[in-house]
Parts: C-alpha cells; sequence; structure tokens
C-alpha cells in the first residue's frame, strides 16, 4: 500500500511550528493572567510559628496574599496519596501550603498574587514568617523513618545461597539526580463565569487526572472543569507528579478572584519544589557456581524517599521487579525500606527506578567475573534467558500490580551484536596498545530490560470530515516524543490515507475525555493501539458505507490515498471524504460535498436513515488496554579513557543495542535514545543533588548542577533489533526511558576496566576516582 | 511604592517595536510578555541554559542578562525572525527538522539564533567549532547529536542557497523600516506575516 508510513523515517509534524518560535508553552498564555510567587520554607524541618504579611501590603499591583488557614474544604487537607500500596503503611502527602510543619526547603508556606511575576516577588520578599527549627535528617545514613517495607522472593533464597560453591558480598550506592526538563512546571488557570467552567492549563505529563483532581479537590463537577496540556518543554517523569499544591491552587484563586490567575515556576524553584529521584543503597548476596551461573541473589536496599510519599513506592517497586534484567536467577528475593527525610520528595525520573536496578545486578556480574577470572560477556552469556524460555515468568508482581512475563526478544541476539558493534573480542588488543602508549583505556557491557506500556488504558478516537481532513485524539499528553507525527503514521497506515490529511491532537479533555497518562514508555504501545484500533472501526465502517455506494462487498474494497476502491477494478471508487458525507444523513446543507447526503438526494431505502447500531458521521473509538505490560530490552557498551594524571574520563565510544518490537518512526526512537543516554551519562559522571547536613540544596542552580552540554556527551551508535510484542495488535513495545538505564552501571564497568579501581557508587567524579586510585595514578 | 517606567524603542526583526518598561525588566520578558514573542524561551534566567538566545546587533547574547533598557536603541533578531515573509522555513530551520534536532522544542529557538550567529560569523564550520558553539546551550531531550549534525547541515543548505540560487527561497524582501542590522547569515530579514506591528507595550 502506498501509504505505509509506518515503519519510516517521517519529518515531524511538530516541528515547523516549534522552529518558528510559535510553539506555546506554558509561560506563552496568559499575557493579560495575574502572577503568583510563593514563599517557600527556607528550612528543611520547622514549625511555622506566624507568617506576617504587614509589610507586603503596600507592594504595588499586589492582588491577595493566602496562607493556609484561607483554604476551604479539601483544599486544606493534605494532597491526594496517588498510589496507594498494602506496603506503604505510613503514607505521608503534603498539604497545599504548609500547615505548621514544613518538611523540606521549599515548600511553600504563603501564596501571593500580583500584576506580575516581579511585583508578587516583591510582595513575597516582604512577608515575615516565623519559624522554629527543628532537627533536619539528611541522607540514608540518617534516616529512620520508614514509609514502607517490602519483600519479594521466588525460590528459596537462604537455601540457594547456603548451598551455592561460592557467594559475593557488594554494596553499592547511587545518588539523587532530577529530571530537570528545560521548562520548569507551571499552570495557569480561568474561571469563566458566564459558561461557569474551569479551565487549566498545565505543563503536565497527565491532564486528564489533573483535571479530576482539580475537579474533586475544588468540589466542583468533572463536567465544570477542563484541563489541557499545551506545548511541554520536556517531562521525564516529574511532571507525572500531580497534583502539585500550585497545580490546585491557581485554579482556586482564578476562580475565587474572578481573574486569569498564572504561575510559572522557576529554576531554583524546580531545584527545591518540585521532585528528585534515585537515590539508594544496596546491599547484595549472590550464589553462583565456578561457571559463574548464578545460583542466588539476595538484595537489600534502602530507598530515600523524600519528605512524602505522594506517587506511592512505584520507583522502589520498579527497581525490585527490574533488577533480574535479562537473567535466569533460579532462587531472588529483594526486600526494600523506603525511608522518610528532610530534602525534595521522590517521584520517578525517567528510567523510575531501573537505572539503579541496572547498577546493582550489572555490578554484580561483574564481580562474579573478576572473582572467576572470566571474560564478562560471556558470564552474561551463561546467565541470560534463551528466546525459547519465552514467555518468561519472574514470579514477580511488577509496578501495574500484574504479573511480569517476559512476551518476547532475543537477549543471545542482542548480546552478539553489541559485543560486535563495539569490537567486544578485539579490545584487549586495544587495551595493550594503549597501555603501550601510557593511555588507559577500559570496556564496559550492561544489559537491561524495561516494563513498557503499563495499564490501566489508553484510548484514541479517529474521525474523518466531510472535507477530507483526519481528526486524531487521545487523552495522553506529549513532551516533545513525537506523538503527532507517530500517530499519524499510524492512523495514515491503518486507513489508508495521506499523512498530511491526519492531524492529531494529545493531553486535552476537551477532546478525549479518558485517559492515564505519559509515562513508563507507554504512549506509543498504549495510545498507538488504541488509535490504531479506532482506525481499524473508522475503515470498517467506511467500507459499510462504500460498499453500499458502490454496489459492492466491502471485503471486496481497500482504500489507497483515501479513495476507496474495488480491488481490481480502480474506476469503481469513491473518495474516503465522500463516504465521511454519506455517513451523516442531513437535512440542511451548507458545501457542495454534503449536497449528497441531504433528504432528497439520498435514496431511500428500507429502515431508518441511521441504522439501529450505527451512528452518524466517520468515526471509531477504541480503546487499549493491556492484559499486563510488554518487556523492551537492551545492551549498552562503552569504552572510556581515564586520564592518568588528573582521572578525568573521556568516553572513547558508545554502542546500543535496542529491541522495542516494531519501530514506528526510527528517526524518533533513535532521539529517544540519545536523550536518555545523556541523560544516563549525566546521572554516571555529572549530576547529582548536593545537600548539605542541613538539608540545603548546594547546588540548585544550572552554575551548580552540572547538566552535560554538547561537549560532554559522546556520539551514540546504535543497532535495532524488532522482536515483536505479541501483547498488542501493532507489535511495538515502549522506547521512551530505555536510554538511561544501563548508563552507571557500563560506565562504571569501563571506568573500573580502564583503572582496576573497584567502582560501587555513581555519579563518580574525577575527583572521586582520583581519590578512589589512592591519591595517584 | 510606584516604579519609574521607561519608554524604550527595540528594534526587533526589522520593525521598531515600543514598551514601557521598568529599569529591572528583562530584556527576555520584554521581548515575551511586552512585545508577545514568545518564540525566546527562559529555562534558567541566570545565564546558563541559552534558551534566552538572541542576536543582538548580529552578535547571540543571553536576553536573560540584559535589561531591555539597555537594549534601547539595537537591533535584536529573535526566532520570529528567522523564516521568510511567505513562511518559508530558514535554511537552519529546515535542517534541524531534517535532522530531527529538537524533540520537546524548548531549548531550540536558543539553538537556531546560536547557529545562526556562528554561521554569519563562519559559514563553513568544522566540528571543533560547531562543538565549542553549542556547548552553551543546554539540551535535555537529544543528547545534542542531531543538533550537531543540524548544524553541519544547515551550513550545507546555506552555501547550496548562496552557490545556486543566491536569494534562497527563505530570503525576504528589505526590511520595512531603515534600521541598521547585522546580516543574518540567511541574507536580508522580512518581518513574519502578522508579527511586524509596532506595538504599544501591554503594561
Ligand atoms: S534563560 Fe537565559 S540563559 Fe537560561
Ligand atoms: S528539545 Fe527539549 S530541551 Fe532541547
Amino acid at each position: 500500500m502506498t501509504t505505509r508510513v509506518f515503519g519510516e523515517r517521517v519529518e515531524r509534524r511538530e516541528d515547523p511550528r516549534l522552529l518558528r518560535g510559535e510553539g506555546r508553552y506554558l509561560d506563552d498564555l496568559g499575557h493579560d493572567a495575574l502572577e503568583v510567587a510563593f514563599v517557600r520554607s527556607p528550612h528543611a524541618h520547622a514549625r511555622v510559628l506566624d507568617v506576617d504579611v504587614t509589610a507586603a501590603l503596600d507592594v504595588e499591583g499586589l492582588v491577595a496574599i493566602y496562607t493556609h488557614e484561607d483554604l476551604p474544604g479539601r483544599l486544606a487537607d493534605p494532597l491526594p496519596l496517588l498510589i496507594p500500596h498494602p506496603a506503604l503503611t505510613a503514607p505521608r502527602t503534603a498539604h497545599a501550603l504548609a500547615k505548621d510543619l514544613v518538611r523540606h526547603v521549599g515548600e511553600p508556606v504563603v501564596m501571593v498574587v500580583a500584576a506580575d511575576r516581579y511585583l508578587a516577588e516583591d510582595a513575597a520578599d516582604r512577608v515575615r514568617v516565623t519559624y522554629e527549627v527543628l532537627p533536619p535528617v539528611v541522607g540514608l545514613d540518617r534516616a529512620e523513618e520508614v514509609a514502607a517495607h517490602l519483600v519479594q522472593e521466588v525460590g528459596d533464597v537462604d537455601a540457594a545461597l547456603a548451598a551455592a560453591p561460592r557467594t559475593l558480598e557488594l554494596r553499592l550506592d547511587i545518588e539523587r539526580s532530577a529530571s530537570t526538563p528545560l521548562e520548569g512546571r507551571g499552570v495557569y488557570a480561568r474561571w469563566d463565569a458566564d459558561d461557569q467552567r474551569l479551565r487549566v492549563y498545565s505543563s503536565t505529563q497527565t491532564p486528564t487526572s489533573v483535571r479530576f483532581a482539580v475537579a474533586a479537590i475544588l468540589g466542583l463537577p468533572d463536567s465544570q472543569v477542563e484541563c489541557v496540556a499545551p506545548d511541554v518543554g520536556g517531562g521525564f517523569g516529574v511532571k507525572i507528579m500531580h497534583p502539585w499544591p500550585e497545580e490546585v491552587l491557581v485554579p482556586w484563586a482564578a476562580r475565587l478572584l474572578g481573574r486569569e490567575v498564572k504561575y510559572t515556576e522557576d529554576r531554583r524553584e524546580h531545584f527545591v519544589a518540585a521532585t528528585h529521584e534515585r537515590a539508594q543503597e544496596q546491599h547484595v548476596r549472590v550464589g553462583f557456581d565456578d561457571d559463574g551461573r548464578i545460583l542466588a541473589l539476595d538484595v537489600r536496599f534502602l530507598h530515600d524517599h523524600g519528605a512524602y510519599t505522594p506517587y506511592g513506592i512505584i520507583v522502589p517497586i520498579i527497581t525490585s521487579t527490574q533488577l533480574p534484567g535479562p537473567y535466569v536467577l533460579p532462587a531472588y528475593r529483594v526486600e526494600f525500606s523506603s525511608l522518610y527525610t528532610n530534602t525534595v520528595p521522590v517521584t520517578p525520573y525517567r528510567g523510575a527506578g531501573r537505572p539503579q536496578a541496572a547498577f546493582c545486578m550489572e555490578r554484580t556480574v561483574d564481580r562474579i567475573a573478576a572473582e572467576l577470572g572470566l571474560d564478562r560477556a560471556e558470564v552474561r552469556r551463561r546467565n541470560i534467558v534463551q528466546p525459547e524460555q519465552m514467555p518468561y515468568d519472574l514470579g514477580l508482581t511488577f509496578q501495574d500490580g500484574r504479573p511480569a512475563i517476559y512476551d518476547s526478544g532475543d537477549f543471545p541476539a542482542t548480546l552478539r551484536m553489541i559485543t560486535d558493534l563495539i569490537g567486544w573480542d578485539d579490545f584487549p588488543r586495544r587495551k595493550a596498545e594503549a597501555a603501550a602508549e601510557g593511555r588507559r583505556i577500559g570496556i564496559g557491557l550492561a544489559c537491561y530490560v524495561e516494563g513498557t506500556g503499563v495499564g490501566p488504558y489508553e484510548g484514541g478516537h479517529v474521525q474523518v470530515e466531510p472535507n477530507g481532513r483526519v481528526n486524531v485524539s487521545t487523552g495522553l499528553s506529549s513532551q516533545g516524543q513525537g506523538h503527532q507525527t507517530v500517530f499519524a503514521q499510524i492512523v495514515a497506515t491503518e486507513l489508508g490515507v495521506p499523512m498530511e490529511d491526519v492531524h492529531v491532537v494529545t493531553g486535552d479533555t476537551r477532546r478525549f475525555g479518558y485517559a492515564v497518562g505519559t509515562f513508563a514508555s507507554r504512549a506509543a504501545v498504549m495510545s498507538g493501539n488504541a488509535i490504531a484500533l479506532a482506525a481499524r472501526e473508522l475503515r470498517a465502517k467506511a467500507l459499510r458505507i462504500a460498499a453500499d455506494a458502490l454496489e459492492a462487498s466491502p471485503d471486496d474494497l481497500e482504500i489507497v490515498e483515501g479513495i476507496v476502491r474495488v480491488k481490481g477494478s480502480p474506476d469503481a471508487a469513491i473518495p474516503l471524504r465522500t463516504v465521511a458525507v454519506l455517513s451523516n444523513p442531513l437535512r440542511y446543507s451548507f458545501s457542495e460535498e454534503s449536497r449528497a447526503a441531504t433528504q432528497f438526494s439520498l435514496p431511500v431505502r428500507g429502515g431508518p436513515p441511521v441504522p439501529r447500531g450505527e451512528a452518524p458521521g466517520l468515526e471509531g473509538r477504541d480503546y487499549y488496554s493491556p492484559e499486563r505490560s510488554t518487556f523492551a530490552n537492551g545492551m549498552h557498551a562503552a569504552i572510556v579513557e581515564v586520564d592518568p594524571e588528573t582521572a578525568d574520563v573521556t568516553i572513547l565510544r558508545y554502542a546500543v543495542v535496542h529491541d522495542c518490537g516494531n519501530l514506528i518512526n526510527p528517526m524518533i526512537v533513535e532521539g529517544q535514545i540519545h536523550g536518555g543516554v545523556a541523560q544516563g551519562v549525566a546521572g554516571a559522571l555529572y549530576e547529582r543533588m548536593a545537600y548539605d547536613e542541613h538539608g540545603q540544596l548546594q547546588n540548585a542552580s544550572f552554575m551548580d548542577f552540572l547538566m552535560p552540554y554538547a561537549t560532554e556527551v559522546p556520539h551514540i551508535e546504535i543497532a535495532h533489533l524488532e522482536t515483536p510484542s505479541p501483547l498488542n495488535p501493532l507489535g511495538i513495545k515502549g522506547a521512551g526511558e530505555a536510554g538511561v538505564i544501563p548508563g552507571s552501571a557500563v560506565l562504571a564497568a569501563a571506568i573500573e576496566d580502564a583503572t582496576g579501581v573497584a567502582i560501587a557508587r555513581m555519579p563518580v567524579s574525577p575527583s572521586e576516582l582520583f581519590e578512589l586510585q589512592g591519591g595517584s595514578a | 511604592m510606584t516604579e519609574e517606567q521607561h519608554h524604550i524603542t527595540l528594534h526587533v526583526n526589522g520593525v521598531p517595536r515600543t514598551a514601557t518598561v521598568p529599569a529591572r525588566r528583562l530584556l527576555s520578558d520584554a521581548l515575551r510578555h511586552d512585545l508577545g514573542l514568545t518564540g525566546t524561551h527562559a529555562g534558567c534566567e541566570h545565564g546558563v541554559c541559552g534558551c534566552c538566545t538572541v542576536l543582538l546587533d548580529g552578535e547571540p547574547v543571553r536576553s536573560c542578562l540584559l535589561l531591555a533598557v539597555t537594549a534601547q536603541g539595537a537591533a535584536i533578531r529573535t526566532v520570529e525572525g528567522l523564516a521568510g515573509p511567505d513562511g518559508a522555513l530558514h535554511p537552519i530551520q529546515r535542517a534541524f527538522a531534517e535532522c530531527h534536532g529538537l524533540q520537546c522544542g524548548f531549548c531550540t529557538p536558543g539553538f537556531l539564533m546560536t547557529t545562526a550567529g556562528l554561521l554569519d560569523r563562519s559559514p563553513a564550520p568544522t566540528d571543533g567549532e560547531i562543538e565549542e558553539s553549542m556547548a552553551g546551550n543546554l539540551c535535555r531531550c537529544t543528547g545534542y547529536q542531531n543538533i550537531t549534525t543540524s548544524v553541519r547541515r544547515a551550513a550545507e543548505l546555506l552555501a547550496a542557497g548562496q552557490g545556486g540560487d543566491p536569494a534562497g527561497p527563505w530570503a525576504g524582501e528589505d526590511p520595512q523600516e531603515p534600521v541598521a542590522e547585522a546580516p543574518l547569515a540567511a541574507g536580508p530579514y522580512a518581518p513574519p506575516p502578522g508579527g511586524g506591528v509596532p506595538g504599544e507595550a501591554r503594561r
């Protein structure tokens, strides 16, 4: 079929607009809106004794100042616990504005509304809050208060460890980092008093859920609230958290004041008032035989959850269940404690617990190889799940509450491809040559399996207008993944229409009311399949109507370039846009096209104009709700050079083999991998949240938080493997997070190989590496 | 407390625009909120991310580090001034689309203007020069690889345009106003459709 664009490197539909500067990000909206600034806690742990606003009252342009005392009804209650879990025995969520206690620096205490942000900040500066400072808890070594504790065990780990010919113990650490999209959070709301409707724009990964949360907390019917995610300047997980205090306060103030109100987060606020992730302390015991076959793995880890647990314990659950990676573990036990600290709360950041899992598993496999003097790739080869073992049931409960079962994949093939791509077998020779020149180079390899496309569902709607325009909508939102392009590719292919005719809208509750959100590498799998199913439904209807008009059987018809025609006799044809006209019997006509559907033009048949069971219009709506997640996989390899003098690490090569099932648009998938790898490199070598013992974030700016520039990110070589998922109609798997997952693991391995120094914590800076080497080269 | 206001004229994309702003108003805010040119983005407002990059008298600058009043009389070029009057994308913009040099697009205007500045200075930059020039702009989405490819491609497209059809499909007409403008890599500027109306400040 000529219109098959599924699988092609199609240029993105969203680009011309964004390239012209015509994007509409949150702060580009609401030019006349009042603006908000917050007074935020300067202390990590304190009691709020008094708020004095007197000095702020004569600031020009001030409109309102609110504290917790001003909040009505449910707005005064703690914000929702989004994902309850029986193991989360001591959940805690924040108030929209602090009530009595603050538990991290940056927690909002007072909300100021003024004519613009400058003036709002002027007023916020003059608000005096009196605190009684309490001792803060910072860092996992000081943390004691347990939010959750969970154990999962498959097989008898104690017995298997006791029987294992060899055992090893490791202690591993990962520090905090954060999503850090270049556009921070933001929310803009307007109350339409005439319509009695609240419109909320939020820079969110889940507008549908924001809508329901705002309606519930403000006590409005769902039908009076609509939420739109405009262009979103990156998310990477942080914007799946909701409702933020700001997300409920701004709509509340807009309604109360009868004015448009907007809040745009600044960069420092994003560091101290959004969310972080990653920090874990891991303790591993592994039992294996003399051939390097793993017999038992026992992992205990502590997870730093920060001050609150609004997003439940999804992150440590993912670490627990993705830790096995591609390996057969005859006995596996994982136990974690989520601990409270007086720091920014933890919610998913791209990878969501998986980078820590891969770090843990891959460091362990490397240690086994070192212990036995075996090649690291060979130990992996001996332990990986074989294709004939698919579907492979881990015996664990995944983050969606459903069994973790690998649906497909060819791990041995992936391993062969990555070792070929990086030149694994030839590396010892290269390393020796380099050593002869006084250079220290090293190679590393790391694997992962990623559960993607978690449920419960997404939906899609496809409609053909009488002018031939195809409108597509789905409820989840976009943060740069090119959904307008890939969903158009799917619809163009399914319907047989030119891609230019297809127009996709995402993240607008006015267009599609039911959705979950964009996270967990799920958008393409969930909405992609839902939209494909909706397009198939529409196609079947179009063929029924066209068959009637052409006096043919629907089975004999095909749609090519927007024309429905009888296979083999292309003269018997009717444009899809005409089918759209015929699908909607009319009394009134406004255009040349629609005349054909008016009551004196349509042939009169038996039965009503719209037969029972049919609906007017050429539309399809369907949902995709998978039984369980689909598992993508991949392997990364890197070659690094470590400067003998400065311990500076240079990545000489970085290779990726990636299997996310059928590719909708390889160019976009590669872009996702590039971005993920950059964040993986960042987490391995540069980025960390540097809290001091008082709970002050010392590097809460782009000057001090080392986000990599073009000069720090290596060239990335990619090879794809396409093992379709048997679980969904399109055979696809998620790709959004994959690139970041093995970053720390693979770079730790390569640095260790180059220096001979054991790497057990990430990130590692040149000065730390210098110290690890004993302060000398 | 009433803040003193200043009447300023900024020559943006060849068009004189006036605004009334307090002395502390950032140029980035003046462009975005007083003139409604929201293509220039603010990712940090402390001079590190480069999202707010515009050309000031032909040189890439961070508009979040300048006060609008200090740009009085200067020629400013923003992302809205890149495409031709007929809406045709500038070769730099085309290159970014071809090479998938953007994802969320938030950093993109900054990279485009930095590229414009680079290619104006150095029409055939080396890979090293490209990396060096781009190393003042942050992107969280792309991992930069496709951005540097886009810049190389932009240089090619510009060179090809100048060799074959000197005006190229992107070239516009002369500026409406006789404002002294540094030449942009692609040739003369023309205001975007509908964007060239001198406007009063909102506040
Ligand atoms: S906003 Fe100006 S450099 Fe970041
Ligand atoms: S494309 Fe999103 S920050 Fe660069």
